[in-house]
């Protein structure tokens, strides 16, 4: 049935507040931090309303065990947090990892390292967002750029989660938190929730780890016939320890592959005025908006630039990234930190002529400093 | 072996890798009478562990299992339990996990009054890593990183759970099993958090490295250092802190987490969820 | 009130040798045996405590009762 489109003006956090709700998260877990402590705060409010719980953990390492017991009890969980409580979620993200246990972590960038600039923007995090928890491991990571992203990608972060049932970051910036945009709640359709694959055969022949052929085992919640087994260590199927090399490198391989295989499902990313352009900026997250600007402004000026925006960082969107640079002559990377995901744009695009602008001094990059960069590569 | 409680054993996975001697297996067969003396189906249990010679519990034991992080057991345990209060959830952790690592975790889940009940094997060191020193080894024990003796006090498990607000501590030792499973059974039916300390033997470091040769020498040494608290009573303050006090600690009904919340619940929805109309005496 | 038979049992297979059962039993019922496993000496003087059960690490001890002349 269609619905009359839900129009709000919100800002980012609140957006991604009503995202995990309408993708039918029930549980949050978290530790106040600037700048994402609006979610929280909505949290405790709207989770009264809606039958769920709130809990305020006594630090991030609690808050991440926390939601990964309650999704191990079947309950569609999440938390935010900033740099310092990001730092501090990385153990037990890999638990969530390894014991194939979905959640959705937002984490509203701020500056660093440490304290840093406590209330200023950064993208800072990409890579800790990639290989923050030991040992190898895949990572699903989405960036927002608008309000309207921030409710959509949260939504869809926990459909990944649940789909391959694997912790998602939802990678924002305190830029993107702190907007206030119209945004459309719903859509017309309603919102396309997934939900974790459940075991539905006899109890006595539950796996808790027998992969189906995506990858991604059957769930059991318990408290059901059958019993649920999580188990952080080395384990077979059965979700018992079991330490031989065969085994290690089935599970690793798995774990890493589920996502893997499926990338070019999860990989989103948006093309600007790419069909003709010379010149190519790459980017994500705010710094996309002063991209798609600075482009339009470029082209006022007879230069032919263009955008690709990453949506999806985590898997890295190779395929797309290659495609716009080969038809590009310049390729840039503007990013708010001294040049993190620009080494993947090289890697992907084999082209080590690929220019970061960076910034790290707790301000966003605007457009002018953009189309400077422009006018400085084409000759 | 063919009791009632065997259900809750998975009995082809014995003998468990645990030392000759460990106290252990005492305290895991302790949890298996006591859950099925509690008329408990397997899939109403679910225990959370986290990580040492304790915290491969999980393994022996025919439940629903999470074998987590070491340290944040009882985190995991209760984003388990305020969601599904229905289930009974066993926190399992040695010294270190609950009172080292996760002291924290233990101080907050005592506060909260959260309904995970923490079964805490103290074995005075970690056994897992080699016997090193623990937050609840003795002042001047040795260890493998206190060769000459241990700089630092001991803390008191129960005693701090029991300052932190949990509705029902009692502390025990391997010695006497039969105390070990009645406090088990206790914590399962108390509402809100409860914990029992078990203090137990670790023959291979802490008993080898303190005089204690063998797992007798082990069981021996907590008969006699452990007082019950009406003996401990008695005793001066120097020499309480030389034994092992035993006995229940508290037993309180308070609210747990899960009632406070939902009655917070019924207050929000009264005032159609605005805070702005509710009078908590702002 | 009918004579209880105790039958002390050990399962080699799970026994781990460490000695509590032994040193613990207040009858003195159990003593060292062959390989190091426990041996049951005197079954008479059992008094089914279970003490022995309950302090095996091992779930090695079974400690069962029966009314006389019935075999367990
Ligand atoms: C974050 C982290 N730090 C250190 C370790 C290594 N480690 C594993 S178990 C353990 C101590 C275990 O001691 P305790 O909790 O008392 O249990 P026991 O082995 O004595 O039963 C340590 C330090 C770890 N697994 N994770
Ligand atoms: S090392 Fe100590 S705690 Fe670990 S199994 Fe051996 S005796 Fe038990
Ligand atoms: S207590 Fe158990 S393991 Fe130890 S010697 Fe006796 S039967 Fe064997
Ligand atoms: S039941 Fe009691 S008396 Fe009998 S062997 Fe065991 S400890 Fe000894």
């Amino acid at each position: 049935m269609a619905r009359e489109p839900d129009v709000r003006y919100l800002q980012g956090n609140e957006a991604i507040a009503e995202g995990a709700f309408a993708a039918g998260a029930r549980f949050f877990a978290g530790y106040p931090i600037t700048p994402s402590s609006e979610i929280a705060e909505i949290a405790s409010r709207r989770l009264l309303e809606l039958g769920g719980v709130y809990l305020q953990m006594e630090d991030e390492l609690a808050s991440m065990a926390a939601v990964i017991g309650a999704s191990f009890a079947g309950v569609k969980s999440f938390t935010a947090t900033s740099g310092p409580g990001f730092s501090l979620m990385q153990e037990n993200l890999g638990l969530a990892v390894m014991t194939e246990t979905p959640c959705v972590v937002v984490n509203i960038q701020r500056s660093g390292p440490s304290t840093g600039l406590a209330t200023k923007p950064a993208q800072a995090d990409v890579m800790q967002a990639r290989w923050g928890t030991h040992g190898d491991h895949a990572a699903i990571a989405l960036c927002p750029c608008s309000v309207q992203e921030c409710y959509d990608l949260t939504v869809m972060a926990f459909n990944y989660a649940e789909r391959f049932r694997t912790p998602v970051v939802l990678l924002a910036d305190e830029i993107v938190g702190h907007m206030r945009e119209k945004v459309v709640l719903g859509g017309p359709r309603g919102v396309e929730v997934v939900d974790r694959r459940r075991y539905s055969g006899e109890p006595e022949g539950y796996m808790p780890y027998l992969a189906g052929e995506d990858g991604v085992p059957a769930f059991a919640a318990p408290g059901g016939p059958s019993l649920g087994r999580a188990n952080s260590s080395m384990h077979d199927e059965t979700g018992f320890a079991n330490n031989t090399p065969e085994n290690a490198t089935a599970v690793i391989r798995r774990l890493h592959d589920k996502v893997y295989n499926a990338r070019s499902e999860i990989c989103h990313v948006k093309e600007y005025m790419t069909g003709d352009c010379d010149i190519v900026l790459i980017s994500y997250g705010a710094t996309s908006r002063a991209a798609r600007a600075a482009a339009m402004r470029a082209r006022e000026k007879g230069l032919r630039a263009g955008c690709l925006t990453l949506t999806t960082i985590w898997p890295f969107p190779d395929e797309a990234v290659a495609r716009v640079c080969r038809r590009a002559e310049r390729v840039i990377v503007p990013e708010m930190n001294t040049g993190q995901l620009i080494g993947e744009v090289r890697r992907a695009a084999c082209r080590p002529d690929v220019v970061g602008l960076n910034k790290f001094n707790g301000l966003g990059i605007d457009p002018g400093e953009i189309l400077r960069k422009i006018e400085e590569v084409r000759t | 072996m063919s009791r009632a409680y065997t259900r809750f054993l998975l009995g082809k996975a014995l003998p468990h890798f645990w030392c000759p001697g460990c106290g252990n297996g005492i305290v895991l067969a302790a949890i298996a009478r006591a859950l099925a003396a509690a008329g408990l189906s397997p899939t109403e249990v679910v225990v959370v562990t986290g990580i040492g010679c304790w915290g491969k519990a999980d393994d022996y034991l025919n439940v629903n299992a999470f074998h987590g992080t070491h340290g944040r057991a009882l985190p995991i345990a209760t984003g388990i339990k305020v969601n599904r209060p229905e289930l009974t959830v066993l926190a399992l952790m040695g010294d270190g996990d609950c009172a080292t690592i996760g002291g924290n975790h233990l101080l907050h889940a005592a506060r909260r009054n959260v309904g995970v009940k923490a079964i805490v094997v103290n074995n005075f060191n970690y056994g897992m890593t080699g016997g090193q020193y623990s937050s609840t080894t003795p002042g001047g024990k040795a260890t493998s990183t206190s060769p000459f003796g241990n700089p630092e006090e001991g803390l008191d498990i129960a005693r701090v759970a029991e300052a932190a607000g949990a509705n029902y501590v009692a502390r025990s030792t391997v010695y006497h099993a039969a105390q070990v499973e009645a406090y088990i059974r206790e914590a399962i039916s108390a509402p809100g958090f409860g914990l029992v300390e078990v203090a137990s033997t670790c023959p291979t470091y802490f008993g080898r490295l303190n005089g204690m040769r063998t797992a007798t020498d082990m069981m021996k040494w907590l008969r006699d250092v452990a007082a019950s608290l009406n003996a401990a009573r008695d005793l001066s303050e120097e020499e309480r802190r030389r034994r092992i006090v035993i006995g229940k600690f508290c037993d309180r009904r308070a609210p747990d987490f899960n009632q406070r919340y939902e009655a917070i619940r019924r207050v929000a929805r009264e005032s159609g969820f605005n805070p702005g109309v509710v009078n908590i005496g702002r | 009130m009918a004579r209880k038979r105790v039958s002390v049992t050990i399962d080699p297979r799970l026994c781990k040798k460490c000695g509590i059962c032994v040193e613990f039993c207040p009858k003195d019922v159990l003593g060292p045996g062959r390989d190091g496993v426990p041996a049951v000496l005197s079954p008479e003087s059992c008094t089914a405590c279970r003490l022995c059960e309950l302090r095996c690490p091992d779930f090695a001890i079974l400690v069962e009762e029966a009314e006389d002349g019935e075999r367990t």
